[in-house]
C-alpha cells in the first residue's frame, strides 16, 4: 500500500501537468487520422494521467472514485462502441465492419462515412485501453484491496 | 557430454539458419514479395478509398478491422483477468 505523499512540489506541478497529459491523450486519438497515434495510444496517455494521479496524491481515493464496477463498465463500453459499429454496419445492408454503409445514416458520402466509423472506433479502443490500463495499475498495487479492509484487518494472509 | 551435444546442436541449428537465410530477399528491396502482394493497393487506394490521409490507421481500422476488434477484445480479456485474479476477497 502506498503511503500518502506530502511532496508540495510534486503535487503543484502535477496537478498543473495532468490536464494537459489528458487533453493530449485526446489529441493524440482525434489526431489518429493525420499523423500517428489513435486509439491505443491516446488510451494509454489519458491511463498515464490517472496512474500519474494516483502516485502523487492518494491511491485510495483514486480507487474510491475509479471502483471495480467502473472500470468493467468502461472495459464493456469500449469493445460494445466498436463491436456495435461492425453490427450496425451489418445491419444497414453492408458487410462486419464496413463503414461504407454508414452513409444511410450520417449526411455524407461512403467515403466520410468510412472516416467517421473509424473515429467512432478508435473511440471504443481508446475508452477500452484506458480503463484497462488503470485497473490493472490500481489491481496490481493493491493486491485488490481497499483501505477500508486493510483497516478492518482483511489482508489477504491474515484473514484466519 | 550434454553440454558439448547442446552447443553441437546449437551451431548445427546455426548453420541450418544461416543457410536459409541465403535466400531471404535483401532488406528495403521493393521488389520483394512482401511488398507487392497488398502494400500496392493500399498505398494507391487507401486514402481515396477511406478518405483518412494516415495510411496505417486506415488499414489498422479499416482493412484490417477484425484484426483490431479482436486485439481490444484481448486487452478487455487481460483486464477482466486481473481484475478476477486480484479483485478483493469475498468475506
Amino acid at each position: 500500500m502506498i503511503r500518502e505523499h506530502e511532496d508540495v512540489i510534486i503535487q503543484t506541478v502535477c496537478r498543473i501537468f495532468i490536464p494537459f497529459m489528458q487533453v493530449y491523450g485526446l489529441y493524440v486519438l482525434a489526431h489518429g487520422h493525420g499523423s500517428p497515434g489513435g486509439g491505443f495510444q491516446g488510451g494509454c496517455i489519458f491511463a498515464a494521467s490517472f496512474i500519474l494521479m494516483s502516485i502523487v496524491y492518494d491511491l485510495n481515493e483514486v480507487k474510491r472514485r475509479f471502483t471495480e464496477k467502473l472500470s468493467v463498465f468502461f472495459f464493456s463500453l469500449g469493445v460494445f462502441i466498436f463491436a456495435g459499429m461492425g453490427w450496425l454496419c451489418l445491419f444497414l445492408g453492408g458487410n462486419f465492419l464496413d463503414y461504407g454503409v454508414l452513409s444511410k445514416i450520417l449526411p455524407v458520402d461512403p467515403v466520410m462515412a468510412r472516416y467517421y466509423g473509424i473515429a467512432a472506433i478508435e473511440v471504443g479502443i481508446q475508452i477500452t485501453v484506458m480503463a484497462v490500463m488503470v485497473s490493472i495499475f490500481l489491481d496490481l498495487l493493491t493486491g485488490g484491496l481497499h483501505e477500508k479492509d486493510a483497516e478492518e484487518g482483511h489482508v489477504r494472509g491474515n484473514t484466519q | 557430454m550434454k553440454r558439448l551435444l547442446g552447443i553441437a546442436i546449437a551451431i548445427a541449428a546455426l548453420i541450418v539458419l544461416l543457410y536459409g537465410a541465403e535466400d531471404l530477399p535483401p532488406w528495403a528491396d521493393p521488389g520483394q514479395p512482401a511488398s507487392l502482394h497488398v502494400s500496392p493497393r493500399y498505398i494507391e487506394r487507401a486514402v481515396g478509398e477511406t478518405g483518412v490521409p494516415n495510411m496505417v490507421t486506415a488499414v489498422l481500422t479499416d482493412y484490417r478491422g477484425y484484426d483490431t476488434l479482436f486485439e481490444t477484445a484481448v486487452i478487455f480479456t487481460a483486464g477482466i483477468a486481473v481484475l478476477m485474479l486480484l479483485r478483493r476477497p469475498i468475506l
